[in-house]
């Protein structure tokens, strides 16, 4: 599998990353090198292997349904660029 | 999708001019699970804060946060999957499904995509024409998005984070539904079942269960059309109108020779129509994977058949006792069992009554009532007792059914033991004969040319037998002045 500078320009416009011409060419080659080691690993049979979901046997965390953190939105706010009434202000955004 | 598998009923097809069209239906409801906190923090999830009051630094996706995950609202989810008679899953995953928008900090909603905690189950339907069977496809577990407001300001947009991360059940329903009444009888029914089960308050208005609704229509017979999909109705009436407007809408876009685009509308109430979002390019691309924040959620087999022991009756399991228990008809037990506040008042009156009478007096006259002050039964100034002793005292023929909407309507509004309040108001029903007699006596001497008429038209009997009643103030026993009657105007 490999991509071209088309995918490469679609995933970054995806995840709001600006890629100039130049640097969608060097990441295309970059990405195309990083599938291709990954391509390598798919080579290993894992018919019949469950995938590791973590490097030592445990179970999820789980937390007690009650109600131990909040009610504080000054903090939640304070790093805010723009903030009112511990509202945060965005650009307007209008569907 | 799945291949529809019912056979086209007749009555539900919509005519077009070229030929009946079937339109076919799915769901996917998101409904607020009902918890103390949130699905993957400890900030409040209870609905009416000010703003970013309900919100722990995991809610607004401060560096280095991670989840960690509720168990009850983890409860809550197998319950309603109990309740849908669905498989729970042992073994589920969560995923990050990713966008961008200002109300999700993280850049990705917290979802479960192809392994949700919940797999097939079922809804059955209480339809005029029998009981309708809905599919269910599966119920994954979510974090809700903050919500943003658009009218403060002229050019910024105000975000509060409060219902961020607050825990949703999104239950997906096989494309079963086939017309605007079974999309209200199915969101009415998964409301009167999440209801019963605690795990949902249902309540739409506050957006507690939102509902998504993918329409296509086709020729009765041919491969599924192009759906569309309405998103975020949040009223059961605009559900069945969005249904409707969205189907003939699809059926003059093909007898006119187009096709549909598949695409995401919204219902706007006030015009009565879809209208189509403004498609974003690449909108649907949300690169599932899984959250390296979450281990899988594996459950134990002991603790789903726990939760399973405590599940408590539902409606359909009620209303099935309430009509072998109490003779009931089913339609009245279906309307009886909707809330399980009301199926409880049934209970506690019917227990050692005429479950019959009992039914006939509550839908009646109560639920009647209580309509006409848009009262829930929580609500209701009449006890069970009280209502009790009303159905009482016209089972042992100490009032008539007439007197006894006149004493319900006094404890109704003045409260009282409706045993004394007969004494009191002097409502007993006359069955002293003597007295009934002289009333008879009295209303045939006063009407000579009547009497006369009676004896070739037995009918008018009946005109006697309303003044007799007028006369003792409805007091008297109606089969007792009947029988009177008759007797003196000499027809039998």
């Amino acid at each position: 599998m490999s991509v071209d500078t088309a995918t490469v320009r679609r995933v970054a416009r995806l995840a709001r990353i600006k890629v100039t011409d130049d640097e969608a060419a060097r990441m295309t080659n970059e990405l195309n090198s990083i599938l291709g080691f990954v391509e390598q690993l798919n080579e290993v049979d894992v018919a019949g292997v469950e995938p590791m979901t973590s490097v030592v046997s445990v179970k999820m965390r789980r937390r007690q349904d009650v109600v131990t953190d909040g009610e504080n939105a000054e903090a939640v706010t304070v790093n805010a660029p723009v903030s009112e009434d511990h509202f945060f202000l965005v650009p307007k955004v209008v569907e | 999708m799945n291949m529809a598998v019912r056979t086209p009923d007749p009555k539900k097809l919509i005519k077009g001019a070229t030929g009946d069209w079937e339109v076919i239906i799915g769901l996917e409801v998101h409904a607020q699970v009902t918890s103390n906190a949130k699905l993957f923090s400890g900030a409040s999830a209870v609905f009416g804060a000010e703003p970013n009051m309900h919100v722990s630094l995991v809610d607004a996706a401060m560096p280095g946060m991670l989840p960690v995950i509720n168990e009850e609202c983890v409860a809550q989810a197998i319950r309603t999957g109990l309740g849908l008679k669905a498989a729970i899953n042992l073994y589920s995953v969560f995923d990050r499904k990713n966008y961008f928008y200002p109300d999700l900090p993280q850049g990705y909603q917290i979802s479960q995509y192809k392994q949700p905690i919940v797999g097939e189950g079922k809804v059955l339907l209480d339809m005029p024409e029998g009981v309708v069977e809905i599919g269910i496809e599966r119920l994954h577990l979510e974090q809700d998005a903050g919500k943003s407001i658009h009218d403060q300001h002229p050019t910024m947009s105000f975000v509060d984070l409060n219902r961020s991360g607050v825990a949703l059940m999104e239950i997906v329903s096989k494309p079963d539904l086939r017309s605007s009444e079974e999309v209200k009888a199915y969101l009415a029914k998964l409301r009167t079942i999440l209801r019963y089960l605690g795990t949902c308050d249902g309540n739409m208005e506050e957006g507690s269960m939102r509902a998504d609704i993918n329409v296509s229509v086709r020729k009765p017979g041919e491969p599924l059309g192009t759906r569309c999909e309405i998103k975020n109705v949040n009223s059961m009436r605009f559900a069945a109108q969005a249904v409707e407007f969205e189907a003939r809408r699809q059926i003059g876009i093909l007898e006119d020779g187009g096709k549909i685009d598949q695409e995401t509308r919204l219902y706007d109430p006030g015009k009565g129509e879809t209208r189509s979002m403004r498609s974003k390019e690449e909108a649907h691309d949300y690169r599932y994977f899984p959250d390296p924040d979450l281990l899988p959620l594996e459950l134990d087999p002991a603790w789903v058949e726990s939760l399973k022991a405590h599940l408590p009756e539902l409606p359909d399991e009620k209303k099935a006792r309430f009509v072998a228990d109490y003779g009931i008809t089913p339609y009245d037990a279906m309307v009886l069992t909707l809330e399980r506040a009301s199926a409880d008042y049934y209970e506690q009156v019917a227990k050692n009554r005429d479950g019959k009478a009992v039914a006939n007096f509550m839908l009646n006259e109560l639920f009647g009532r209580l309509n006409k002050d848009g009262k829930g039964i929580e609500a209701s100034p009449v006890s069970p007792d009280q209502l009790g002793a009303i159905v009482d005292l016209i089972g042992d023929g100490t009032i008539s059914g007439k007197i006894a909407k006149d004493l319900f309507e006094i404890v109704y509004t003045e409260g009282g033991d409706p045993k004394n309040l007969v004494e009191e108001r002097g409502l007993k029903q006359v069955t002293d004969t003597g007295a009934i007699e002289r009333a008879v006596d009295e209303v045939i001497a006063a009407n000579p040319d009547k009497a006369e008429q009676a004896k070739a038209k037995p009918t008018l009997s009946g005109w006697f037998v309303g003044q007799v009643m007028k006369a003792t103030g409805g007091k008297a026993n109606p089969q007792a002045v009947n029988d009177l009657v008759k007797r003196k105007l000499g027809i039998e």
